[in-house]
């Protein structure tokens, strides 16, 4: 394959985002916008043309001739040389998932960006102050995810993890007026900043012991031939250099362990685990579009994709892989539980995502190659594919909500289906696939991965199968009050809520038609732990199937009981457990904790210390050299005195010193 | 008698011719003609610094002449052409000065007073007899003084005249009885034959001529303007007409700092240069540390560059105390980047005072509201001076720096840290005037818009490109490094 297509899918974000960011002030806001779309647009063609190319071209370089896909690297410059060994390169590299991936962003950013043309605007056609502004940080931010998901080495993934990062604040911080969203913005930065440290000492460790960041020397173990299909007996490569280097254990980990579990923090922190979750619920701060690009279809999984690239280094070492299912499992729950209580509907969302990248995690979790060939990974990667676009969906839809009511609480909206009729029923496609209805997408992902959790016990099976009852549950309490409860009461001074304009309507229909139609991709012949490509039917458990069906239904009848009509057992409920309701509505606190460690703790106990020995000793040390050069040159303004006799003298005690002491001194 | 050694002496022939010609149209052309002697000077000038550029007869080795007299190569072409890049800036920037009412009727005698001098530091440069060197550094001294003088209708002017021949004289003295300590020890004028004699000058003549040796680095000092021969810098920079002042600190300083490099290393280099090196470490010390020290306090911009250009002649020290060929090329290139930057000063100060008379710090405040190109020109001229990266004075210093530390005694990492705490002491006050340039809010501007001439400006670009371009351009420190035949 060429390398033309592939550099220019990054090439253009990045030119629009400094194009619109260094030109956009001169230009339009209408111009900016289309000018916007249509460079992502273009990339998304590209984008599509790429992942078709790899997938059904059938060409030696992506499939061998067994039909295994193959992990192929376009291009690969050398953009660090420190020496021989340690080479920092940028390049693009092709393997289901990162094609997958492409598709994903492409589509979810080309949808965003349509969307925000209607979106970023009030009902008047005016358009928002810094309109342009959006436009070029959705580009940075295109540019840098898909940097992220096609990156050659761990350490090119890393710089671009970063760049997603800052763009994540910068748009978060979208409304720099509101101190609400700067301090979102803020926490967000900080707290996926913080996971970051862990990611960067995992990447240390694992590139001091195996000698290379490239993800092709890492995973794909039988290098000579250039083929993706890991072979667990030459595997053992990696393990060896673990096994023999004399390393030592830590706490109970092996190092390869520690690695592990350092890098999966920094996707916990970017894919909002439990304990560094607490930053997505305030990410809502930004735009709708926004949240829906970021926060629920592309940045947020960047911590499933950073564990599924490095997968086969994963089933190395299976502590890491219990701890990512035991943190997944209970971040699932736990956001389930959350989401349940929660008014603003927007983070109903948030929480509900969570609560789904749990999902994904979990089937990462779970996978094991001995179980239906690495099930868990297929299902974990087909989820993350529709999840995005459902979830984007329902994004969007709140957004056209939010926008045409003008609030984020849905004690403010209710009743609005014969307002908003296309708005209702793309919302009503994305809840249904969410919950795990057939035929909607979410059915058959959400339907692997409780196969796969199956296989590995009943405890996770059970157990995410209660938490996939929740998310219909909360899912259909959001659709029935927002939608149903009571008769929609417009507000003094407002007008009639109604469907908003075609740039966001479109995108709401094209992914409610995704999401009906993505549960039929045959996706076990695409994407495979291995790139060995399966009969994704013959790993269907229809006894599964049904169970969660019947959960997802069982689920939805009482959310259907509780909230169709104004009724009082929603305060029943709640007063009968109200501790219960109160931890989940104040999302068990963990705010509160984290306020009181960095406030009470890490502010008062490292903090002013350090403040203090800033202020005192070493402003203290400056200002005092400061001081002393003052004085010093008060203290000679006398030898100045304008007088020539005095000049002469100085200059003739200056010559005799010189030489005399000179002289002095040498004999 | 070989005629063809006059041929070494290109340039100081071709310099003569030129003064002649602005001697004589000065003196017999009509009134008109007077009129185009600024012109006709700076076009004359201007075609000399090309021909300094072209290779004539001598190739790339050192010639000599006059049984030794006299000596070329190509460094010292090199440094020659540098200076005359800086003596064609300053002639650019005077014209407009010398065309006001007051200086117009006798502006041919600053051009050839000028051009005189110039030939003096040619003499200072290239003698290889101390004679020759007396001879050029009188030369270079003189005419000076009555071109301080030149604003006849200041009193400051005057001052500034009486003051700088009266030390000139007493330095001219010092040096004079220096050199006649080392005559009489060696027997010789010749710096061959003294830097041979010393070899054989018995032990009990060492504190002699460690004292010869003191007085001829004053006399040079005093040129340099190092503490504590430099008392007399600050009234006469101040007192003097602005384009006299560039030219003492940019040309007269430059020169006197490549001849202190040859005397130094070539007739005192060999025998004693510990001593030497010594001296010039604490008078490096004293002339950064006290030109500094002065400059903090300094509310008048031209005082304020007078006690700046004394602290930068301490850096261009450091390429001597080195004494390797990195050194002499640092220094040729510290002294081209200097002339850019403090001529880019120069420049902007001499415009200002031209259209408004104003020269204090405060009477800049807001200057970038009113006149944004001179403030951007002057804060330039700041950050090279200060040693910003990327502008050139960054790299100057760098080069020096470096240079200095190849010597590679602890005493010069001393030393060289003391330079650089003293740069961040410069990069106080060079950026107060930044600061009072583009942060000072005044209510009413005391410098009102205006258009500078057209020479001045075509000065001032030509600075700027200096800075900006020598910051980015690395092979010119590389062509020095390569023509100093060491």
């Amino acid at each position: 394959m060429e390398a033309t297509i592939p550099v220019l899918i990054l090439a253009i974000p990045l030119f629009m985002f400094l194009f619109l960011g260094l030109l956009g002030k001169f230009m339009s806001h209408k111009m900016a916008g289309i000018l916007g779309t249509a460079g992502m647009g273009v990339t998304l063609l590209l984008a599509y043309f790429t992942a078709y190319v790899y997938f059904f071209s059938g060409t030696p370089e992506f499939v061998d001739a067994a039909g295994n896909r193959l992990q192929f690297v376009v291009f690969n410059v050398d953009w660090l040389q420190f020496y021989e060994n340690l080479v920092i390169r940028l390049g693009f590299l092709l393997d289901p998932i990162s094609a997958m991936m492409l598709v994903v962003i492409t589509t979810i950013s080309f949808m965003v960006h349509l969307y925000s043309n209607g979106y970023m605007r009030d009902h008047h056609g005016v358009y928002e102050h810094g309109f342009q502004r959006i436009y070029a940080f959705l580009a940075l931010f295109s540019f840098s995810m898909l940097g992220l998901v096609v990156a050659t080495n761990i350490f090119q993934m890393y710089i671009f993890w970063e760049l997603v990062g800052a763009s994540s604040y910068l748009l978060i911080g979208f409304y720099y007026v509101k101190p609400s969203a700067v301090s979102a913005s803020k926490k967000a930065f900080i707290v996926t900043r913080f996971a970051d440290l862990g990611f960067l000492i995992g990447i240390l460790i694992l590139s001091y012991y195996t000698g290379t960041f490239s993800f092709t020397d890492l995973t794909s173990v039988n290098v000579a031939t250039d083929t993706f299909a890991v072979n667990l007996g030459t595997a053992d490569h990696i393990k060896n250099i673990f096994a023999n280097s004399a390393v030592p254990v830590f706490m109970g980990g092996s190092v390869l362990t520690w690695a592990l579990v350092l890098i999966f923090m920094g996707g916990m922190g970017k894919s909002a685990m439990l304990p560094l979750h607490i930053w997505l619920p305030d990410a809502m701060e930004g735009p709708t579009p926004v949240s829906a690009l970021i926060h629920a279809a592309t940045m947020v999984v960047a911590g499933v994709y950073l564990v599924a690239r490095l997968f086969p280094l994963y089933l190395m070492e299976t502590t890491a892989l219990e701890i990512i299912t035991v943190v997944g499992a209970v971040t699932a729950l736990y956001a389930a539980m959350v989401a349940c209580t929660q008014l603003d509907i927007k983070r109903v969302l948030a929480f509900s995502t969570i609560s789904q990248i749990a999902f994904m995690m979990v089937s990462l979790g779970v996978a094991r190659p001995e179980f239906h060939e690495g099930l868990g990974y297929m299902a974990s990667m087909f989820h993350l594919f529709t999840h995005a676009m459902f979830k984007a969906l329902l994004f969007l839809c709140a957004g056209a909500i939010i926008h045409a009511v003008g609030s984020n609480d849905y004690t403010s909206m209710h009743g609005l289906r014969k307002h908003m009729p296309v708005t209702h029923i793309t919302f009503l496609i994305g809840c249904l696939a969410i919950a795990g209805i057939i035929p909607f997408s979410g059915f058959f992902s959400k339907d692997e991965i409780l196969s796969s959790c199956l296989g590995h016990g009943w405890v996770p099976y059970v157990w995410m199968s209660f938490v996939a009852g929740l998310t219909a549950f909360y899912m259909f309490r959001l659709y029935f009050l927002i939608f149903w409860w009571k008769e929609h009461k417009v507000p003094q001074g407002h007008h009639q809520p109604h469907d908003q304009a075609w740039p966001m309507t479109v995108p709401l229909v094209i992914l409610a038609a995704i999401t009906c139609v993505a549960g039929f991709i045959p996706f076990g012949k695409l994407v495979s732990w291995d790139g060995v490509s399966y009969d994704f039917m013959a790993h269907f458990d229809w006894s599964v199937a049904s169970v969660s069906l019947l959960v997802a239904v069982v689920a939805i009848l009482i959310a259907m009981k509780m909230y169709m009509k104004e009724n009082p057992l929603p305060e029943k409920m709640r007063n009968a457990l109200p501790a219960l309701w109160t931890w989940c509505y104040h999302r068990f606190y963990w705010d509160e904790l984290y306020m009181f460690i960095t406030h009470k703790i890490i502010f008062n106990g490292i903090c002013r210390p350090i403040a203090w020995f800033d202020r005192h000793i070493i402003d203290g040390t400056m200002d005092g050299f400061a001081y002393v050069t003052n004085k010093a040159s008060y203290a000679i303004r006398g030898l100045q005195s304008g007088k020539i006799q005095m000049y002469v003298w100085v200059y003739l005690i200056g010559v005799l010193l010189l030489g005399l002491v000179t002289a002095i001194c040498l004999l | 008698m070989d005629y063809s050694q006059f041929l070494a002496m290109k340039q100081e022939i071709s310099l003569l011719v030129l003064f002649l010609l602005v001697f004589l149209s000065d003196t017999f052309a009509s009134n008109r003609g007077c009129k185009t002697i600024g012109g006709l000077t700076c076009v004359l000038f201007g075609l000399f610094t090309l021909w300094g550029f072209c290779p004539v007869v001598i190739g790339s080795d050192t010639v000599t002449a006059f049984e030794g007299m006299y000596e070329t190569s190509p460094a010292i072409v090199a440094i020659k052409n540098i200076l005359n890049v800086g003596v064609l800036i300053v002639l650019i920037q005077s014209l407009k000065w010398t065309a006001s009412e007051n200086q117009v009727i006798r502006r041919g005698e600053f051009y050839e007073l000028l051009l005189l001098t110039l030939f003096g530091m040619y003499l200072m440069m290239s003698g290889r007899h101390f004679l020759v060197f007396v001879i050029g550094l009188e030369c270079a001294s003189l005419p000076l003084a009555a071109m301080v003088a030149f604003n006849k209708h200041r009193y400051e002017s005057h001052e500034a005249a009486a003051k700088y021949i009266l030390t000139a004289v007493f330095s001219s003295a010092v040096l004079l009885m220096g050199l006649s300590f080392v005559y009489g020890l060696t027997g010789s004028l010749y710096y061959g034959h003294i830097a041979d004699s010393m070899f054989s000058a018995s032990t009990s003549n060492i504190v002699m001529l460690v004292v010869a040796l003191a007085f001829v680095i004053s006399g040079l000092g005093f040129k340099l303007s190092l503490v504590p021969f430099h008392l007399w810098t600050a009234d006469v920079y101040q007192g003097a007409p602005t384009s006299v002042t560039s030219y003492l600190s940019v040309i007269s300083k430059g020169s006197a700092a490549f001849a202190f490099l040859v005397i130094l290393w070539q007739v005192f280099g060999q025998v004693y240069s510990e001593a030497w090196e010594w001296m010039l470490y604490a008078l490096i010390i004293l002339t950064i540390t006290i030109g500094n020290l002065f400059a903090i306090r300094q509310q008048n911009l031209k005082r304020f560059l007078a006690f700046s250009s004394i602290s930068q002649a301490g850096y261009i020290m450091l390429g001597i105390i080195g004494d390797n060929a990195m050194g002499e090329a640092a220094l040729m290139f510290y002294i081209l980047v200097y002339i850019f930057s403090n001529l880019a000063a120069f420049g902007v100060i001499g415009a200002i005072e031209n259209n408004c008379g104003k020269v204090s710090m405060t009477d800049y405040n807001g200057l970038y509201k009113t006149n944004p190109r001179l403030a951007v020109t002057m804060m330039l001229a700041m950050f090279s001076l200060a040693g910003i990266p990327p502008f050139a004075g960054f790299f100057s210093k760098f080069f020096i720096f470096t240079s200095a530390i190849n010597q590679g005694s602890v005493a010069i990492y001393v030393l060289v840290l003391i330079a650089l705490i003293n740069t961040i002491i410069s990069l106080y006050y060079y950026l107060l005037v930044v600061k009072a340039m583009f942060i000072k809010e005044e209510d009413e501007f005391t410098v009102a818009p205006f258009r500078s001439a057209l020479t001045e400006r075509i000065g001032m670009w030509v600075c700027v490109a200096g800075i900006l371009g020598l910051g980015l351009v690395s092979w010119f420190y590389d062509s020095l490094l390569s023509v100093v035949g060491f």
